[in-house]
């Protein structure tokens, strides 16, 4: 048991909790932000500034009665917020989140703060979300209602569409990162142009980084997407049998998709850990900015933005942006053939 | 300095815990009578299988695998036995036994099947028996795999391309509603049940 | 250690398994499930010998293969929902039209 062993097993443990709090955290930000955006002031009683305010909703959750229909199939009205939920976290452990580390030198070969580093790690986390899709469909099908399936297969007709457009924006970043791993890709964005402007492939793709911000909404579910789970629609949605735990499991799986989705775009487009004025052991607090501010900018999008019906979304999908995701892959193509980068 | 047999144990663990879960898996495939578990089962046999690929040194693969089998082509099966709210099976007599257990396809399917395995076997191992798949060293990253696909079987490429538009195109025809009922009543479209 | 007549057995044996799907099953749908299981058996097949004799090309056609695979999955089930409409039955024994 090297140092080194120990401190990876750590890293995961240390990871898990992480996304879970993200998930609390999320929630406290969302409905701060709405009240802000709504000009009111939002959860306030529970705890100082209403911080305690998560820590109610679960607790809550957790005592409430776990219904299941009685014509549903038990054994797949249990297993889809199982596999939401697990395809949720199995998606970030490919993601690296900070330079190597020392831990104050406990560590002498280095820790690399990323859970699994394969050399394949984009394709793994677009597995990962492909298969995420089952979750969605099982549940709305399993509940044996009419909103759960309508919205079930709505849902993950939804995902799988914008799927391509997000493959196509990968394969961009890839065309100028000569390199499928994750780490790669963000040391290549390191560094400055011209001591000013860093080299953060936003710059070079800016067509790619609104066209995976964009189907990286649409995966997640989240407004304007949202229309296979909105209220007013379609009662809740792929979720509307689902009570107490296994709701809270679908719940924090949204929650940990977006913020999946925001740290890949932080890593791919933004540069990931680097930044200025800080060494990059200490790299890891920039990725915390970034990333929360792509999660603000979810946040607000969602309070902002009506939503999209569901055949104006699909069309969305396939008339707009793959056709521009796949301009993008040529201009792209093209400019790294022209340029050599 | 390791031994040698115990660095490779791990992997031979890996093998036959991924080997036995992808052959289950199967088994319990085609012993189902829900169509709808059949398909997770197959998802889940097809996981174990990206396994061995992972094993065989073809992470490329064992990705795509899950991201165009078990992500792509299982979720079409799952929307169609959703859709078509499949039925299981029709008589009294096929509800009450299992679809392995008749007499007909129990005769028939089971000799077959275990001649089958049994030519197989002797087929593929009378080349000689190697003495490991790592004879070869590293064979190939996504890079050089690309490049070879470009390259080489760049012809074969675009032709699947074209194979995919035709299905695609032949999909949307057949599976639409509105040539069926222009086409009036030759044998009396179901329409909406 | 597993050696290539392992993987080789392997796949023989979920091949079979597949076969016997196609013949034992009378559901149209487990009848291409089962199809998809032997496509499955013989792309570990291909990636097996790629990797012992040391080339890319096993992993190549295993790319090939899970074009075609998806291309046949995608056009049967089209069939499969066609015929499902007109005769309200996955049981390939009811459609009797073109037999002698």
């Amino acid at each position: 048991m090297t140092p080194l062993l120990i401190a990876q097993i750590g890293l995961t443990l240390f990871v898990f909790v992480m996304l879970l709090s993200s998930a609390a955290v999320m929630v406290y930000m969302e409905r701060k932000v709405a009240a802000a955006l709504q000009q009111r002031i939002g959860p306030s009683l529970v705890g100082p500034k209403g911080l305690l305010q998560p820590l109610a909703d679960i607790i809550k959750l957790m005592f409430k009665e776990e219904l299941r229909p009685a014509a549903s199939d038990w054994i797949i009205f249990a297993l889809a917020p199982m596999i939401a939920a697990t395809c949720a976290f199995a998606a970030f452990a490919v993601v690296p989140f900070g330079a190597d580390t020392t831990l104050f030198g406990l560590v002498p070969e280095g820790l690399r703060l990323q859970v699994a580093d394969v050399n394949v790690a984009i394709l793994v986390v677009f597995a990962i979300a492909s298969m995420g899709v089952y979750g969605i469909v099982l549940a709305g099908w399993s509940s044996n209602s009419k909103y759960s399936l309508l919205g079930g297969l709505r849902s993950s007709a939804q995902m799988i569409s914008y799927e391509l457009s997000y493959g196509l924006a990968l394969a961009s970043v890839l065309l100028i990162a000569n390199s499928l791993s994750l780490t790669d890709i963000v040391n290549r964005q390191a560094g400055t142009w011209w001591q000013v402007i860093p080299r953060w492939y936003v710059f070079l793709q800016p067509l790619g980084f609104v066209i995976y911000m964009i189907a990286g909404i649409a995966e997640t579910n989240r407004a304007p997407f949202d229309f296979p789970e909105a209220e007013q629609e379609l009662v809740a949605g792929y979720h509307t049998e689902y009570s107490s735990m296994r709701f809270a499991m679908f719940f924090m799986a949204e929650y940990i998709n977006m913020v999946t989705v925001a740290a890949v775009a932080t890593d791919l487009y933004l540069g990931g850990w680097h930044g200025p004025f800080l060494p990059e052991s200490l790299g890891w607090i920039w990725f915390l900015v970034k990333v929360g501010a792509i999660l603000f900018f979810y946040v607000w999008m969602r309070w902002t933005l009506p939503r999209y019906r569901y055949d104006q979304l699909m069309s969305f999908g396939w008339k707009v942006l793959l056709p521009l995701a796949v301009v993008n892959l040529l201009v792209t193509a093209a400019g790294v053939l022209y340029f050599g980068l | 300095m390791k031994d040698p047999i115990e660095e490779t144990m791990p992997e031979t663990v890996l093998f036959y815990i991924f080997g036995a879960f992808a052959v289950v898996a199967s088994l319990l495939v085609i012993a189902q009578r829900n169509p709808v578990y059949s398909v997770l089962l197959l998802i889940a046999s097809f996981g174990a299988l990206s396994g061995l690929y992972v094993l065989l040194d073809a992470p490329f693969v064992a990705v795509i695998q899950i991201i165009v089998y078990a992500g792509a082509i299982m979720v079409l099966f799952l929307f169609v036995v959703m859709l078509l709210n499949a039925p299981q099976e029709d008589t009294e007599h096929d509800l009450k036994v299992h679809p392995l257990l008749r007499r007909g396809p129990l005769r028939f399917g089971a000799v077959l099947a275990a001649a089958l395995v049994v030519e197989l076997v002797w087929a593929l191992t009378k080349g000689g028996g190697e003495s490991g798949p790592f004879a070869g060293g590293a064979v190939a990253s996504v890079a050089a795999i690309g490049r070879s696909l470009f390259q080489e079987y760049s012809f074969q490429f675009e032709v699947t391309s074209i194979l995919i538009l035709v299905a695609m195109v032949g999909a949307v025809v057949l599976a639409s509603r509105e040539v069926l009922e222009r086409r009036g009543g030759g044998s009396g479209p179901s329409g909406d049940r | 250690m597993p050696t290539l007549n392992h993987y080789l057995i392997l796949s023989a044996i979920i091949f079979s398994i597949g076969t016997a799907g196609v013949f034992m099953r009378r559901n149209l749908i487990t009848i291409l499930l089962s199809i998809e299981i032997m496509l499955n058996a013989v792309n570990l097949t291909f990636v097996a010998f790629g990797r012992a004799l040391g080339s890319a090309d096993g992993q190549i056609i295993v790319f090939f293969v899970m074009t075609v695979a998806a291309a046949e999955a995608a056009v049967g089930l089209a069939i499969v929902i066609s015929l499902f409409r007109h005769h309200e039955s996955l049981n390939p024994e009811q459609f009797r039209a073109l037999k002698w």
